[in-house]
């Protein structure tokens, strides 16, 4: 692993932990910064990165991970599809734990639905076409790194004419919901490692008004651990100097404009609309919507199924987790009613989720 | 063997059963004649104590690169059977067929699970063979019994590790999840990941005879991968353990593999892998044995009983940094992005 080993130097990360001890060595007050992707959010647990990081600068982690946010209405949506006759359901892993109001897609395939795990949604345009008599409907979960494969499924699909191909669309777009953390007065946040994967598609400039809004430092960062303490040692420089700009730590990787064929890709197939974020709520503009023209493939509009009032567990935090307000600690059902056997939120559920990194990985 | 699929007669009890003892199972299994075929196997007594360990096997998909349900079986219970320092002697096989299933796939199976014995030097002397309705089974579902001897007076348990005792391992991790993995889902990877199925029989007879009193723990860290057994072991002993990330040997394949999958090779399964729990004073020369060994040519010392503590285990990681490692929870799944 030539480009994994590069980046987990144990002398380099010793420098760059000197350079952040230097940087806040007579910074008055601590620093709070918040990692905006469950795949950081597991880099910094799996590293034990906190545990090397100075008191003064703490790492909590935001809404980034795709399932934790989805709520809870759409599980229930997707539990009603699975119980429908000659219904396949394919989706990305992490999905089929995410407890609903009264099941799971795991417990739907005990009953006898068919849930399929695929690997990517052309996958699921490959078992449609396999399954000619049944509705395939994948689950399109996942930020602008997903959508534009998701977006490329249903061109596929389209291309193919296939007519039992459907999408039960839960896209999500970023900045957004860093915005309303960044606006939220309970809230301080220092500053955003902004996420890898979804800034090689938008690209760092999409940060920009961000940073113009909040006045808060943005570093889009990568996942190696030497990409992490760098980008918590850019954090930490333009906070001590009082400063607010979009850096690109990850610059092997993410350009100012980002992907524009992906971009194009996914304004061909979706438009913005508003978005319900489990947790934080709704915010506008911050979902992708299946554009009329191809609205057949959207399961929401074409296949109608009744689906139960949603039901969030009392006492579960994962809201407030989400926001970065409280540690998975700090919830009363954590280790204790909520574990990854038996799940309560999504953020045990999720192998992303900061409780399911808190419970593997927190000492 | 006139069908060249099993029929539900096959599990009838009248001829057709007959047909596929006499024509297949008994002349592959080559442990057991025709005359011996009676109700139980007659074992000599062995001077020492007895080990007795049974496993099924139920993996999807039967055949995978480097292996099959059937040599995975024999290993599985040799391999149990020689965690607990025994010499395997004789193990017994109970095979629940799917109606459908190739006779060839049978017969392959079959074969392998033959030379896995013969490798391992263990002879396979009862069995049984039960044909479930297409739908009930899936393809073949195999349970394997075991019975092993222990021929000296050391107590190799997993509440035996002590502190400083130095924690081996006889190669790389996650071979045979990713392995199967890739054979289930047509994961199309860059380079082909076998399992590291195999008897580890004799590399725990040449621990036992060099190491005596020294080799106070060894387990296979099948299920749940070398974390989830470390963590066992932290708990059955109320010991601390703290693994070295650098340390552990991983296939640059494997490691590839779970980068992309979102997988911790330290929780993936192997079946052809023990972990040995050793004094300090002889682990290098454990180190030398299993090196020695076909099967132990990338063996590491990867970490240490570090205190006296309820379980805990932590994971060094290559930059310095501290982690806790827990119990597998579930069963791995992908990530999403």
């Amino acid at each position: 692993m030539k480009h994994q080993n590069e980046y987990r130097d144990p002398k380099l990360a010793r420098l760059q932990l000197e350079a952040i001890r230097q940087t806040i060595d007579g910074y008055d007050g601590s620093m709070t910064f918040m990692e905006v992707c469950g795949t950081h959010t597991m880099a910094i647990y799996q590293h034990g990165i906190r545990s090397l990081l100075p008191e003064q600068v703490r790492l909590i982690s935001g809404p980034g991970c795709p399932v934790c946010v989805t709520p809870v209405g759409f599980v229930d949506q997707a539990v009603a599809l699975a119980r429908r006759p000659d219904t396949i359901i394919a989706t990305f892993g992490d999905m089929v734990r995410v407890p609903g109001s009264s099941s799971s897609l795991l417990e739907e395939q005990a009953r006898g639905a068919s849930i399929k795990i695929v690997y990517s949604p052309l996958d699921a345009v490959a078992l449609a076409e396999k399954h000619p008599d049944s509705d395939l409907v994948f689950l399109g979960v996942g930020f602008e790194t997903t959508a534009p494969t998701v977006a490329g499924a249903i061109l596929t699909a389209a291309r193919k004419k296939l007519d039992n191909f459907f999408v039960l669309c839960s896209h999500k777009t970023m900045p957004g919901p860093m915005a309303a953390l960044a606006g939220d007065p309970e809230l301080q946040v220092d500053g955003y490692l902004c996420p890898a994967h979804v800034s090689a598609i938008i690209g760092a400039n999409a940060y920009q008004s961000l940073v113009d809004a909040y006045q808060v430092p943005c570093v889009v960062t990568g996942f190696e651990p030497l990409d992490v303490l760098q980008g918590v040692l850019m954090l930490a420089k333009q906070t001590v100097a009082g400063e607010a700009h979009v850096e690109t730590q990850y610059r092997r990787v993410v350009k100012a404009k980002g992907n524009l064929k992906a971009q194009q890709l996914l304004a061909q197939v979706f438009e913005p609309g508003d978005a319900r974020w489990r947790g934080i709520g709704d915010i506008p503009n911050s979902g992708l919507q299946i554009r009329a023209k191809f609205s057949h493939f959207d399961a929401a509009t074409q296949l109608h199924v009744k689906v139960e009032p949603p039901v969030e567990h009392k006492g579960c935090l994962c809201g407030e987790i989400l926001k970065g307000k409280v540690r998975p600690n700090d919830c009363p059902l954590f280790r204790t009613v909520c574990t990854p056997e038996d799940p309560v939120g999504a953020c045990m559920v999720s192998s992303e989720g900061t409780c399911a990194a808190e419970y593997k990985y927190g000492t | 063997m006139k069908s060249d699929v099993i029929l539900l007669g096959h599990g009838s009890g009248g001829k057709l059963s007959h047909d596929l003892l006499d024509n297949l199972i008994v002349p592959t299994l080559s442990g057991i004649g025709q005359r011996d075929q009676n109700d139980a196997a007659v074992l000599a007594a062995p001077n020492g104590r007895l080990a007795f360990t049974t496993d099924s096997y139920v993996v999807d998909p039967i055949f995978f690169a480097g292996g099959n349900i059937g040599d995975l079986a024999i290993h599985g219970t040799v391999n149990d059977l020689a965690m607990a320092g025994a010499t395997p002697l004789a193990i017994s096989v109970g095979l629940i067929i799917e109606e459908g299933l190739p006779v060839e796939d049978l017969r392959t199976i079959l074969e392998s699970m033959r030379d896995a014995a013969q490798q391992a030097e263990v002879k396979i002397v009862t069995g049984d063979t039960k044909v479930v309705p297409r739908g009930k089974a899936d393809k073949l579902f195999i349970n394997t019994s075991g019975i092993g001897v222990i021929e000296h007076d050391l107590q190799i348990s997993g509440i035996n590790a002590q502190v400083g005792d130095k924690i081996l391992i006889n190669g790389t991790i996650g071979d045979h999840g990713m392995a199967v993995l890739a054979s289930r889902e047509g994961l199309e990877l860059e380079s082909n990941i076998t399992t590291d199925s195999a008897p580890l029989s004799s590399m725990v007879a040449e621990l036992v005879a060099q190491l005596g009193s020294q080799l106070h723990t060894l387990r296979d860290p099948t299920r749940g991968g070398v974390a989830t057994t470390v963590k066992e072991i932290a708990l059955q002993s109320q010991v601390e353990i703290t693994l070295q990330e650098t340390a552990l040997p991983v296939d640059q394949s494997v490691a590839g593999a779970c980068a992309i999958l979102g997988l911790d090779p330290l929780f993936v399964a192997n079946e052809g892998k023990l972990l040995a729990f050793v004094t300090p004073e002889v682990a290098d020369q454990a180190l030398r044995i299993m090196q020695s060994h076909k099967h132990g040519k990338q063996a590491a010392i990867i970490g240490e009983v570090t205190a006296i503590a309820a379980g805990k285990v932590r994971l060094q990681t290559s930059i310095g940094g501290l982690r806790a490692i827990e119990m597998l929870a579930g069963e791995q799944l992908p990530r999403i992005c």
